[in-house]
């Protein structure tokens, strides 16, 4: 990598006479970077490349999908420390998908789409912004609407919680860079679970209208709750291998937690009929829901006409 | 003529001065996220065209606070551009996972830095094995206000404005300020 900035080829920018070819004054530099810059990405033997990329991309997508969905409520909040809290919360996400996208991206570069000759998308970016939505491998628990508080609430509480125990074991993973991400997300992923979780207690111990607006988001929300722990054959794979973890071997644990919340919240689990697959697939297969085109769209619309751009 | 360990520690010390970006009363070395530097000079490199022409390129290594941290890219930046204006020509830098960041690597020093500014340094990260505790009731963090050390404070967020940082009120001056929070 050539770090010195060739002013000849760049005078077709308008900038440049701005710049000086000065990258300090720009906030986050101008440069993409790899988040795994200088770490070792080499795959342990025994392990399947194929079916760890695919592996990152379901953790990752989840990251991604659920961080954009809490964004949403940058500026919207009840007051401004939930706002700040969310966005927070949702910056953690992001991070931990740039992390496990450029894991993917690594392990296996077929799963990152191609790209126009000459693009400066890396493939991290590439993974987010140009996938078509049947190749994300997200759970659909992540793609609904915001709803209200109580239901954000409700879903980040159960989001977090899963999330968790899954993190909790990977850092046992096979793969060292899995384990690490794994260990850096475990202490964010602390904070979340606990922030839901208070809010949680709070809304259903306050007034007759929090208490209400949080028994609906329950039976809102909870549908898409039993496909968190349906075993996908790439998780059990990787689960075989050490690499990665069977999220059915992490529902008793997440079910005593959750169970924890109700009870304190003196509230039931709602009795409502889960969600199934749509022939025979779920979001792991890339089948989701009707919110998720929705999402996908907002999402990449600014990188999809710009493929050549540079940020 | 320099050694590779003179210049190691002049890149080292140089890296070091970097400030972060969001808290800029640290270092990298007082926040604890400067993992290594090293110099590896032209003999070593195989004579690879990275190299400068002062015939050493230099890694420098750092860890993210936090997943999402933003000021990673302000980081490399501010490192790259003091060596480079140093005569490093050929810098490089490495983001290392593992171990994970923790609060305890902020530096004595760091840490009366926070207070001057108004900023609670952390206490000791948790230590765990085994599940994670959920903590359903607001934790009871041992703090004083940095501006009059009124214990009387309380807490309004654990989500401030920097990931890593909470948010609290002294009752006693009624002054709002940052807590680092233990990770």
């Amino acid at each position: 990598m050539s770090h010195v900035h060739d002013h000849d080829a760049d005078h077709s920018s308008v900038y440049d006479g701005l710049t000086g070819g000065d990258d300090s004054q720009w906030a986050f530099g101008t440069d993409f970077e790899d988040p795994l810059a200088g770490v070792d990405t080499t795959i342990a033997e025994g392990v399947d490349a194929a079916a760890l990329a695919a592996y990152c991309l379901m953790l990752g997508d989840d990251a991604l999908i659920y961080s954009h969905r809490l964004s949403e409520w940058a500026s919207n909040a009840p007051d401004l420390e939930e706002d700040i809290a969310l966005a927070n919360i949702a910056l953690d996400l992001l991070g931990q998908a740039r992390l496990l996208l450029a894991r993917a991206a690594a392990a296996d570069a077929r799963v990152v789409p191609p790209m126009p000759a000459g693009s400066p998308v890396p493939a991290e970016d590439a993974l987010a912004f140009f996938r078509d939505e049947p190749a994300f491998r997200n759970v659909r628990f992540v793609e609904p609407d915001n709803g209200d508080f109580a239901v954000t609430i409700v879903r980040l509480l159960i989001f977090a919680t899963y999330r968790l125990a899954l993190f909790e074991r990977l850092t046992g993973s096979a793969d060292p860079v899995l384990s690490a991400i794994a260990g850096k997300g475990v202490k964010e992923l602390t904070y979340h679970r606990d922030y839901a979780g208070r809010w949680f207690v709070t809304l259903a111990q306050g007034t007759v209208e929090s208490r209400s607006r949080l028994e609906s988001a329950l039976t809102l929300v909870w549908p898409l709750h039993d496909e968190l722990f349906r075993s996908h054959p790439i998780e059990k794979l990787l689960a075989g291998q050490g690499v990665g973890v069977d999220p059915a071997d992490a529902a008793a644990e997440v079910d005593v937690l959750l169970d924890q919340v109700l009870s304190v919240s003196d509230l039931d689990r709602p009795s409502v009929a889960a969600m199934g697959p749509v022939s025979n697939g779920t979001g792991r297969d890339g089948r989701h829901t009707e919110a998720m085109g929705h999402l996908l769209a907002q999402l990449q619309v600014v990188a999809r006409a710009h493929p050549n751009g540079r940020w | 003529m320099t050694t590779v360990t003179d210049r190691t520690e002049t890149a080292r010390a140089l890296a070091a001065q970097v400030r972060d970006p969001e808290m800029p009363m640290l270092t990298l070395e007082d926040l604890g996220v400067l993992r290594g530097v090293t110099v590896s000079d032209a003999c070593s490199s195989g004579g690879s065209e990275d190299v400068g022409p002062d015939g050493s390129s230099v890694v420098v290594t750092i860890t993210p606070t936090y997943s999402g941290c933003p000021a990673m890219a302000t980081m490399r930046d501010d490192i790259r551009h003091i060596l480079h204006d140093h005569g490093f020509d050929d810098v490089r830098v490495a983001v290392q996972l593992e171990p994970a960041w923790t609060t305890d690597w902020i530096t004595p020093r760091g840490r009366a830095r926070l207070a001057e500014h108004g900023i609670s340094a952390p206490a000791a990260a948790p230590k765990r094995s085994g599940p994670i505790p959920l903590t359903l009731v607001v934790p009871r963090r041992v703090l004083h206000c940095p501006r009059c050390d009124s214990s009387e404070v309380e807490l309004t967020s654990e989500f401030g404005p920097t990931a890593c940082t909470a948010i609290y009120r002294c009752r006693t001056c009624l002054e709002p300020f940052q807590h680092v929070k233990e990770i």
